[in-house]
Order: C-alpha cells, then sequence, then structure tokens
C-alpha cells in the first residue's frame, strides 16, 4: 500500500475546463456536487482507501521566526497571484495507477450545467518507512 | 447496564479517593481503571452497590499503582497507615470535581477535557475522537491538565461562572464521535443543577434543552444546515421544549438575570412559535437587548441586527448593522440575509459569496455558497430594474 495526497487548489493549478464560480452555478448544481463530494469519500472509506480529508478557508499568512524573545514576523494576506490550496484528500491504494483513477474521478465532479468540472487536482507520494527487508 | 449511569457514578469515586489521602491525578487514574472493570464485569456479575463497589476497585488499584512505585516509599507508607474513610458525601465531592476540572488556571480546551474524563467519566480514546486528535495528543492533554491542578486545594470555594462556560463549550463545540458531546453536557449540567442552586444553572439547562430540542430538524440526514425559518418544526422535541421552558421559568422567578438566562428566553419564543412569521419577534429584540448589556459577546449583537430586521423591516435590520463592525465573523452572512429581505438580490449574492469564503465549517460555507447560487438564479431570471 502507498500513500497519495490529493490537492485541490483554490488558485494556481491550470485552469479547469469547466470553470465557473460556484456562486454562479444553479442550486441543484451545488448541491449534486456537494453530494458528488461526500459519496466519493463514502466509497474510499468502504473500500479501505480512505485516510484523511480537510478543507482550508481561503486565506492565510506567511509567518516566520525572527530571533528569540521576538514576535513572529508575518505577511499576509497573502498576494492574489499565491498558489492557495482550497484542501485535500489523503488516500491510501495498491499503486500509482489506482491513485491516478481516484484522482480522475475526484477531478470528474459535477459543475456549472452538471457537467464534470475537469478540475486538475495535485497527486503526491507521501515519503514512507524504509522497508524492514533491505536485502 | 446503563453505561451512563457507571459515569455519573465516576466524580464521586475520585472524591472518595481523594478524601482517603490520593491525589487527585492518582485517583482520577485509579476510577478510570475501576470503570473499565465495571463495564467488563457488571454484566454478568451487577453490584448490589455500584457506588462502593467502585470506590473498593478504585482504591486497590491507586493502591497497587503506587506501591509499583518504589521511588515513593514515603507517600506508600502514609497511605498504607490511612485508615480507610467512609465513603462520605457524594454531594460535595461531585461538586468539588466541576470546580477542579474547570479552574481558571486551565486553557478552555484542557478544562473541556478534564471535565469529560474526571467529571463525566469518558475514556480518553472516546474524548480524543469526539475532537477528532489522536489519543496520545488527548491523553497528554489530560495529563497535563491534572498536573496543573494539582496544587489546588480542594475545598477551595469555585466559581460557578467559570463552570457553566466550559458546559456551555462541551454542548456548542462538540464535534460527533460515538459519543453525543450535547448529551453529555446536558447530563453534566442537570447533575450540577442538583449540586448548586443557582439562576444561572438553570438558565444553561434550560438553554441547551431548548436548543437540543431543535437538532433533528437543524441539518439534513446529509448534513446540510437547515435554516430556523426552513426547520420543519413538527420534528421539534416538545417534551424537551416544555422541560426548557419551565426551568426558565423557575430562574426567571429569582430575578437575576445572567445571560444564560437571556439566551433561553430567546430560544423559548422561537420554540413558541409555529413559524417564523408567529414569532414574537419585538419581545426577542428586547432580550436581545438585555442581552446586550449583559456581555460583550458580538455574537449577540449581529443577532440582535436580525431580530430588529425581523421586527421593524430589513431597513431598520440593516441600521442597526451599521452600528458593528464589518470585521465580526458572520456579519457579511447577517448582511446578505437582510439585503435579500430588502429585495436587494444582486449585493445579497455578492455577500452570501463573501460570507461562504470567510466561513469557518464546511456545512456552513456549502449552506452560503447555495444562498448565493439561488439568489443569483433568481436575479438572472428578474429584469434588472
Amino acid at each position: 500500500m502507498a500513500k497519495y495526497l490529493l490537492l485541490k487548489h483554490y488558485r494556481g493549478a491550470p485552469a479547469a475546463e469547466n470553470d465557473v464560480p460556484m456562486d454562479r452555478w444553479t442550486p441543484e448544481e451545488v448541491a449534486a456536487h456537494i453530494q458528488f463530494m461526500q459519496d466519493f469519500a463514502s466509497r474510499l472509506e468502504e473500500s479501505g482507501e480512505f485516510v484523511d480529508a480537510q478543507a482550508l478557508a481561503p486565506e492565510g499568512t506567511w509567518v516566520r521566526f525572527d530571533g528569540e524573545g521576538r514576535p513572529p514576523v508575518t505577511d499576509g494576506p497573502f498576494a492574489e497571484t499565491k498558489d492557495l490550496i482550497a484542501g485535500w484528500m489523503a488516500i491510501d491504494v495498491d499503486s500509482r495507477e489506482r491513485a491516478l483513477e481516484l484522482a480522475a474521478e475526484l477531478s470528474s465532479a459535477p459543475g456549472a450545467g452538471g457537467r464534470p468540472i475537469h478540475e486538475w487536482l495535485e497527486l503526491r507520494p507521501f515519503l514512507s518507512e524504509p522497508p524492514t527487508v533491505t536485502e | 447496564m446503563d453505561e451512563g449511569l457507571v459515569r455519573s457514578l465516576t466524580p464521586s469515586v475520585i472524591g472518595a479517593l481523594v478524601r482517603r489521602g490520593a491525589d487527585f491525578a492518582a485517583a482520577e487514574d485509579a476510577t478510570q481503571e475501576a470503570l473499565v472493570e465495571a463495564l467488563r464485569r457488571w454484566p454478568s456479575d451487577p453490584p448490589r452497590d455500584p457506588t462502593a463497589w467502585l470506590v473498593t476497585v478504585a482504591w486497590r488499584k491507586f493502591l497497587d499503582a503506587t506501591r509499583a512505585q518504589t521511588s515513593r516509599r514515603e507517600r506508600e507508607l502514609r497511605v498504607e497507615r490511612e485508615p480507610a474513610a467512609p465513603v462520605g458525601s457524594a454531594h460535595d465531592d461531585t461538586l468539588t470535581l466541576y470546580f477542579l476540572c474547570t479552574h481558571p488556571s486551565l486553557t478552555s480546551a484542557s478544562a473541556v477535557a478534564l471535565t469529560l474524563r474526571a467529571v463525566a467519566g469518558l475514556s480518553t480514546r472516546q474524548i480524543a475522537e469526539a475532537y477528532l486528535v489522536p489519543e496520545a495528543t488527548m491523553a497528554q492533554r489530560i495529563s497535563r491538565a491534572k498536573r496543573t491542578v494539582a496544587g489546588v486545594r480542594l475545598d477551595e470555594p469555585g466559581d460557578v461562572g467559570t463552570v457553566l462556560r466550559v458546559l456551555y463549550l462541551v454542548f456548542n463545540e462538540g464535534f460527533s464521535g460515538d459519543v453525543d458531546l450535547a448529551a453529555e453536557a446536558i447530563r453534566l449540567t442537570r447533575q450540577l443543577a442538583a449540586l448548586v442552586d443557582h439562576e444561572e444553572v438553570l438558565g444553561l439547562l434550560a438553554l441547551m434543552l431548548l436548543h437540543h430540542a431543535r437538532r433533528e430538524a437543524r441539518r439534513t440526514a446529509d448534513g446540510a444546515v437547515v435554516p430556523l425559518a426552513e426547520q420543519d418544526r413538527t420534528r421539534w422535541d416538545t417534551a424537551a421544549i416544555a422541560e426548557g421552558v419551565a426551568l426558565l421559568q423557575s430562574a426567571l422567578a429569582r430575578d437575576r438575570l445572567g445571560e444564560y438566562q437571556a439566551q433561553a428566553a430567546i430560544a423559548a419564543l422561537h420554540a413558541d412559535a409555529r413559524t417564523t412569521a408567529e414569532t414574537d419577534w419585538v419581545q426577542i429584540v428586547e432580550w436581545y437587548d438585555e442581552l446586550v448589556s449583559l456581555t460583550p459577546n458580538p455574537v449577540a449583537r449581529l443577532n440582535r441586527a436580525v431580530a430588529v430586521g425581523e421586527a421593524d423591516g430589513a431597513r431598520a435590520g440593516l441600521a442597526a448593522l451599521d452600528e458593528l463592525d464589518p470585521g465580526l465573523p458572520r456579519y457579511a452572512a447577517v448582511a446578505a440575509h437582510l439585503h435579500e429581505r430588502d429585495g436587494d438580490l444582486v449585493t445579497a449574492a455578492a455577500l452570501y459569496a463573501e460570507a461562504a469564503r470567510a466561513a469557518t465549517s464546511a456545512a456552513e460555507r456549502d449552506h452560503l455558497v447555495l444562498q448565493a447560487a439561488r439568489l443569483n438564479q433568481r436575479a438572472a431570471a428578474s429584469p434588472a430594474p
């Protein structure tokens, strides 16, 4: 088994094919999208491949250490050009092919007009523990 | 076997051990172990006196643990000499634990965790699941909390207000796990009401019951938010509402108003109405005025603007909103609602979309995006004025 992270972006990913802001969809299309996302996560739980899913707020701050006894330095809110992650889903699957297949399925979530969004998702393998048997 | 009943004995067992000379942290650990054993053994072999059984087993666990720590020879000798005190006033022990677990030296998160373990008798695993953190993290939080209150004298009188704040947090911010934290908060508040005579304890219990009564109607089967105006009121729990109203009346009769009583009064007025239109919004605004004078909580002011919008029209609501800081959480959502009531669909849709971006939960975000989508659709269908 190998773990992968599926990253969804607010900004920074190549434009989706069906790229319409969600508040411009019909209420039925919004509801269908939400239902699709819930069903997708449930199916992964049932197949034993689900690890975690979280959504992130669309705001954030850069922060760094500024020396002992000094308050942290912050820079924010993020500039409009910054790559912005919307959320993630972590999966534990048999193969890279399976990970690609699931990412594509997630990208097929319905959007405006009830058609798939074809959203670009970022697929990242986790670094794992070294194997017990090495030779 | 009623697990809730077993757990409700937790604080008096811890208290009994503390009075026999155990320190709080060790007494709490020993009681947890005794609870686990009780849940395992009682179904086939129920004790005649559950409290006495738990105290005996917990005390034995405590002695075993103490003996195991040979480096603590001094304490062991003291413990061995200690005559076993009779099980004393469980009433006082339980109340003492409420004050200890919600001690002001603890952070909110620690106070919540410690209360759920030592007063509610939940296991670390159950608490961890309820708050969606790893069990090891919750175990650390609880043991740090126990160290923080280690030096607190158990006979110091506590502040009921701090206890109520923690119970309200458990009720209000509990996530779902296999434990129903809202029901647990109600149980703990009900138990507290039996221990102390305080109008705000009754007020908080009434508030919790009145909100809990609407729970079934507040979410769809898929977990989507259903606003008050659209809830199926036949699904409200009338027994819980009746109990909440009766508790509130007995609290208000004492003529010492507090923020929980004022909030419960507002909840009672909502519970009393068959529809949003039948709601006594004028009286609700009056209660919000009382609430705003009792607490600096800005959420009360935002909600007051909504009530003013219902009582005196959307323009009046927007005027009330104008006096508040636009940076407040949920400000955009309230402004969107009032603009929609005022018929300005385009502004309302833009504000709902803005509110969705500022939402702090996925369910709330989804709900707000849906409102924006609904209004954009309506605005597109009707020609611009």
